[in-house]
């Protein structure tokens, strides 16, 4: 057997390739032609605006960003997210920067950043990862977690759900699927925060906080390769694509996605789940009584909170539903305005907890659909069930203090409940 | 009744198999499948239809005569 020295060597990020342009920040002069996801007024409620946009500018523009589109509209973005012909992947965060063209159809980070035919490949490796079968292997240990964060609120009247319990939850989770030591979590926050918050930082630092990152999992990594175990980190070491095993970059950048779109996303779920039952006793009260509604009111969360935004890249100049696209033109692609769509959706703006039609679109459509949407979906509904069962009884401690995060992420940050 | 997924449209969401366990299951990589050979049993039909109305990929087709 031969030694597996892919991932021995000092690993650093190639000097950035690709374009930049400058960074525009501040208040937003009319959303339909300077809209910007990363100003406070968005992350506030952005579910306003998207309204808005949707009834007089469907297909809204802005010059930040290097040039962009936002659709609001749900057969626009369903459209975009099924035509990856003339829509990339190759960059899924509107940013100042746009990876260059070679690097597709891999990407940085596949297989979410990946397009078709490789996109197919590397996807149908983690597949049977995350089946709902697979993952319900997991929801004994995420109660007992559950209970013990619930535990430590012993005596407090006032906790913070997000901090204090949201966050907590899949960062254990994924950690346990990917082998890495459970008290390392308060790093992977700052990942997150760097990945997906800190799009308006300087080049510089951005690649200061990405090689972090990296020099973090190359470590973990190589970790598994001295002492391999049961795990996603060794399983990904080992699997083999096209008859070889994968390039060390590839592999990184997997796990990169991994701990990135497992923690933010799920952490807003719930978050923004608990929000909803703090500043709504009805729901609350009636999920109380009622937990066996509580898998549909779970989808009628996601739907209205969808907490994901991805992003695509035009591949070649074209008009498209009545507007110009230029090449590397960035798209917004909303699925939180997709869901509040009044032409797809009843009463699209009002959540509805036992609503049985709900064909929303939080995980996406199309050939991404969250590969993790069953751990997800598990992670979200145990979350939720102890949480009701524990502290049936709370409300906003302080509205005016509840914070959400800006960015193509969103969900609450600060939370305070009052349990006491 | 009947129920069949189309493959080539279905990217296992799995809501089908969440709402009608009856009437679909999972393959080994999450993908949808119906059943037996998808004939819809006496008071199944509700639930086929609710699956088929929240398949995010609109993937399920449901024939009423079979
Ligand atoms: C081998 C892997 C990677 C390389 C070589 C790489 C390289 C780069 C470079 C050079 C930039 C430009 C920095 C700037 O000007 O702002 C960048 C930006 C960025 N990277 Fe990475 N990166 C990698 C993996 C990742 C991973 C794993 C994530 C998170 C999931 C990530 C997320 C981002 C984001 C959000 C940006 C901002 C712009 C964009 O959308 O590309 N990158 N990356
Ligand atoms: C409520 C929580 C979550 C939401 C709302 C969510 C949402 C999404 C969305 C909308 C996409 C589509 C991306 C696109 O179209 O470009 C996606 C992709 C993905 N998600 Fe999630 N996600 C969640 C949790 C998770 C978890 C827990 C994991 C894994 C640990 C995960 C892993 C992935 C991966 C690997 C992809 C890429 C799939 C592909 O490109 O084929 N997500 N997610
Ligand atoms: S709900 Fe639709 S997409 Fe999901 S597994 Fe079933 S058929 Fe496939």
């Amino acid at each position: 057997m031969t030694v597996d020295d892919r991932f021995t060597r000092e690993f650093r990020q190639e000097p950035p390739a690709g374009t930049r342009n400058e960074v525009i920040a501040g208040p937003v002069s009319d959303w339909a032609s300077d809209f910007s996801h990363l100003e406070p007024e968005w992350a506030a409620d952005p579910y306003p605006i998207q309204d808005d946009l949707r009834a007089r500018c469907p297909i809204a523009h802005t010059d930040r960003f290097g040039g962009g589109w936002l659709p609001t509209r749900y057969e626009d973005i369903a459209s975009i997210a099924y035509d990856t012909e003339r829509f990339s992947s190759r960059s899924i965060i509107m940013s100042n920067y746009r990876p260059p063209a070679e690097i597709a159809p891999v990407g940085a980070v596949p297989p979410i950043s990946s397009d078709p035919p490789f996109h197919h490949d590397a996807r149908k490796l983690l597949l049977p990862a995350f089946t709902k079968k697979e993952v319900a292997r997991r929801e004994e240990a995420t109660r007992a977690f559950c209970h013990s964060l619930i535990d430590s609120f012993e005596g407090a009247e006032v906790v913070d759900a997000a901090r204090d319990y949201a966050q907590h939850i899949p960062m254990r989770v994924i950690a346990d699927m990917l082998g890495f030591p459970p008290e390392d979590g308060p790093r992977f926050r700052r990942f997150v925060e760097s990945a997906l918050e800190g799009v308006n930082l300087p080049p510089e630092e951005r690649l200061a906080r990405m090689d972090e990152l990296f020099d973090y999992l190359y470590a973990q990594i190589r970790n598994h390769v001295a002492d391999p175990r049961d795990d996603l980190t060794t399983y990904l070491i080992d699997v083999e694509l096209y008859g070889r095993k994968l390039e060390p970059a590839h592999v990184a950048g997997t796990i990169a996605l991994l701990l990135i779109a497992g923690i933010d996303t799920t952490w807003s779920a719930i978050g923004a789940s608990l929000w909803h039952l703090a500043k709504t006793p009805a729901d609350r009260e009636r999920l109380v009584a009622e937990p066996g509604l509580l898998p549909t009111a779970l989808e009628e969360f996601l739907r209205a909170y969808a907490p994901v935004t991805m992003a695509r890249l035009v591949k070649e100049d074209m008009h498209w539903r009545g507007v110009d696209m230029k090449a590397d033109d960035w798209v917004l692609l909303s699925f939180p305005a997709a869901n509040r769509d009044p032409g797809q959706f009843d009463r699209a703006d009002e959540v509805i907890i036992d609503r049985e039609i709900n064909r929303h679109a939080a995980f996406g459509l199309g050939i991404h659909r969250c590969v993790g949407s069953h751990l997800a979906r598990m992670e979200l509904r145990v979350a939720l069930e102890v949480w009701l069962e524990r502290v049936p009884v709370f409300g906003l401690a302080d509205p005016s203090a509840v914070t959400w995060a800006p960015g193509q992420v969103r969900g609450p940050r600060t939370l305070p409940v009052r349990i006491g | 009744m009947k129920v069949t997924i189309d493959p080539q449209r279905c990217q296992g969401h799995g809501r089908c198999y969440d709402l009608a366990p009856e009437l679909f299951g999972e393959d080994d990589e999450g993908y949808g499948r119906v059943l037996g050979d998808g004939v819809v049993p006496p008071g199944e039909e509700r639930a086929a239809r609710v699956a088929a109305a929240n398949c995010p990929e609109r993937a399920i087709d449901l024939a009423e005569e079979a």
